[in-house]
């Protein structure tokens, strides 16, 4: 593929992985699974070409722990899945959040429990959002609806990574990562100053290094735990992203990914048909704009939350709008994806509906 | 009088918390001198273990890991493939690297990882209060088998040396054991030799060390040096299960 300075045509896979050797990642690790194989098939072509190196592991689980590896050693360094695989990297990615470890994870969300489908799906917001592995920890999510964002994501989320030595996804679905679109790689003009003095390089002329998640003292783990949520206070008050769309309306719909790329087009029709709706797109999960729910929350306002799983973002907006607006939700699951004419018809009789 | 025996200066000034008669104390000691001798102390990565090694870090001076059970060789195939030229190893137990860990460390050894595995075979999970470990032997008694192990319930022992020597991968196999001076003394130059082959660039290798644990298995530490003699190493023959190519 080569240097990829002017506008082309990309799926989001292929686009993340680009991005990402961009933002100087050289170290891949992951496992295939349907539907976010042309991310290593990309990685496994292009990172010899430019120094890096691609690795099959023999299961997510190794996967995640490579990752770990690499990160330790002070690389910027990735690895993608989907939603089976991400629940094996559980384990891994609770350690590399408590090792405070930077590193990039892709879920390209399909439909579950269990085995499921291979359809799109965002099923995995509670598990991406609220922790996934054991104890109390956070990803820092982002949520891309266009080849070009899930670009632009990758990114910004290398940058996220080292400057909260936190581990961060991209939360996107099988339409996301197979969908083609013309897209342009765009430099970052604020590049983060990186210190990587933590990382192992072999303790030669300096104390030694640790990476370590274990602290039998109960104080010293209670410090460890309180530090890291100073960490995710932060990201709350300076990362919180959100697009919004005609917020005077009085109804609102709060939808990310996939599904709030469909109800723009259904909003339109709405607007045709005399309706004025709105939009909220969280483009971070963690760190929720919670602020840009709870300043629209009022008695006139009606937040219409809409996503591909059977209710999980909807407890977020919920929190947000902390009593003071009605909150609806509609739901397709299993792979199924939602149709404008569904949206508009959701809202339409949500619209009729008495206060 | 010149100084004859003195503590590496790759191991920090403190006491371990190893039982007493725990033969992990005398490998971490090995692992000390053998990086003091080879000079390696500055370009040395390790990964301590889940298990009763845990704190490694605490007596060995250079950068180390703490991983998550069992997943040592995979961190450390991350490790290497961003430095392939500082010396990696893992240290685990028989829980940690038979057991939950049997993935990782077959696919690095296949792969060929140019790591170094310290693996410590004491036939029981050591820290968790002595339970049954996929290396304990038919008959022997733990917490989780009161009567014994008995195979047709529980299955058999893995014998790790000979199943990972089987892989084209794996350079340098070798089983060893602490138990009496003699021993100490060949466990040292196969870790050394382990390291070197590493050094060399030769490929993956692993030194399983049969370990008495005289507290999970409710003997005297004089009894459990006997039983490893006795009763381990007729079922876990020491020796070089693979030699590099030369």
């Amino acid at each position: 593929m080569g240097e990829l300075k002017e506008k082309t045509l990309l799926t989001g896979n292929e686009a993340i992985a680009e991005a990402a050797i961009k933002a100087g990642c050289r170290y891949f690790f992951g496992y295939p699974i349907t539907p976010q194989n042309k991310i290593p098939e990309y990685f496994s072509k292009r990172l010899p070409e430019v120094g890096g190196v691609y690795l099959q592991a023999e299961s997510e689980v190794a996967a995640i722990n490579m990752v770990f590896g690499a990160a330790g050693a002070g690389a910027r360094v990735m690895t993608s899945s989907s939603s089976p695989g991400i629940s094996l990297m559980q384990e891994g990615l609770s350690y590399i959040a408590a090792a405070e470890l930077p590193c990039v994870i892709v879920n390209i969300m399909r439909g579950g429990p269990g085995l499921g489908g291979i359809q799109p799906a965002q099923s995995d917001y509670f598990q991406a959002t609220k922790g996934g592995g054991h104890g109390d920890y956070h990803l820092l999510v982002l949520a891309p609806s266009s080849v070009q964002e899930a670009a632009d994501l990758t990114m910004h989320a290398f940058d996220l990574a080292d400057k909260y030595r936190n581990p961060v996804m991209i939360l996107g679905d099988g339409y996301i990562g197979q969908m083609m679109e013309p897209m342009i790689f765009r430099e970052k003009k604020d590049k983060v100053s990186i210190d990587k003095s933590w990382a192992l390089t072999g303790a030669k002329g300096r104390l030694r290094n640790l990476i370590r998640t274990c602290y039998l003292d109960p104080k010293e783990l209670e410090q460890h735990n309180l530090n890291i949520h100073n960490k995710y206070k932060a990201m709350k008050k300076t990362e919180q992203l959100a697009e919004t769309l005609e917020t005077d309306a009085d109804i609102i719909i709060v939808a990310f990914g996939t599904v709030a790329r469909i109800s723009k087009t259904a909003i339109k029709i709405l607007q045709s048909k005399g309706l004025k709706v709105g939009l909220i797109r969280p483009i971070t999960l963690f760190p929720f704009p919670s602020s840009e729910i709870s300043t629209m929350a009022n008695d006139d306002k009606r937040f219409i939350v809409i996503e591909m799983n059977m209710g999980q973002m909807v407890e977020d907006v919920i929190i947000g709008a902390g009593g003071k607006s009605e909150v609806h939700f509609y739901g397709r699951t299993g792979g199924v994806v939602p149709t404008c004419e569904e949206i508009v018809r959701v809202v339409q009789k949500i619209a009729k509906m008495e206060s | 009088m010149g100084i004859i025996f003195q503590r590496p200066s790759s191991m920090f000034p403190v006491h371990t918390h190893y039982c007493a008669g725990c033969g992990h104390g005398i490998v971490n000691r090995l692992l000390a001198e053998v990086i003091d001798e080879l000079e390696i102390r500055e370009q040395v990565i390790g990964t301590a273990p889940v298990g009763c090694a845990v704190f490694l870090y605490n007596y060995l001076n250079c950068d180390m890991f703490e991983v998550a059970h069992g997943r040592g060789p995979a961190v450390m195939t991350g490790f290497k493939r961003v430095h392939p030229d500082l010396v990696a190893f893992t240290y685990q137990g028989d829980g940690d690297l038979a057991s939950i860990g049997m993935a990782e460390v077959i696919h690095a050894a296949a792969r060929g990882e140019n790591i170094t595995v310290i693996f410590i075979n004491n036939a029981v999970f050591g820290m968790t209060g002595g339970q049954m470990a996929p290396t304990t032997l038919p008959g022997q008694k733990t917490t989780t088998t009161p009567q014994g192990r008995t195979c047709k319930i529980y299955g058999h022992p893995i014998r790790v040396c000979e199943l990972l020597s089987t892989l084209e991968g794996a350079a340098y196999i070798v089983r060893s054991a602490v138990n009496k001076p003699q021993n100490v003394i060949k466990t040292k130059k196969a870790i050394k030799k382990a390291f070197e082959v590493q050094m060399k660039g030769l490929g993956f290798s692993m030194v399983e060390v049969l370990s008495q644990c005289p507290t999970g298995w409710r003997m005297s530490p004089i009894e459990s040096t006997r039983f490893v003699e006795e009763e381990m190493i007729p079922y876990y023959p020491l020796g070089e299960f693979k030699q590099p190519k030369v």
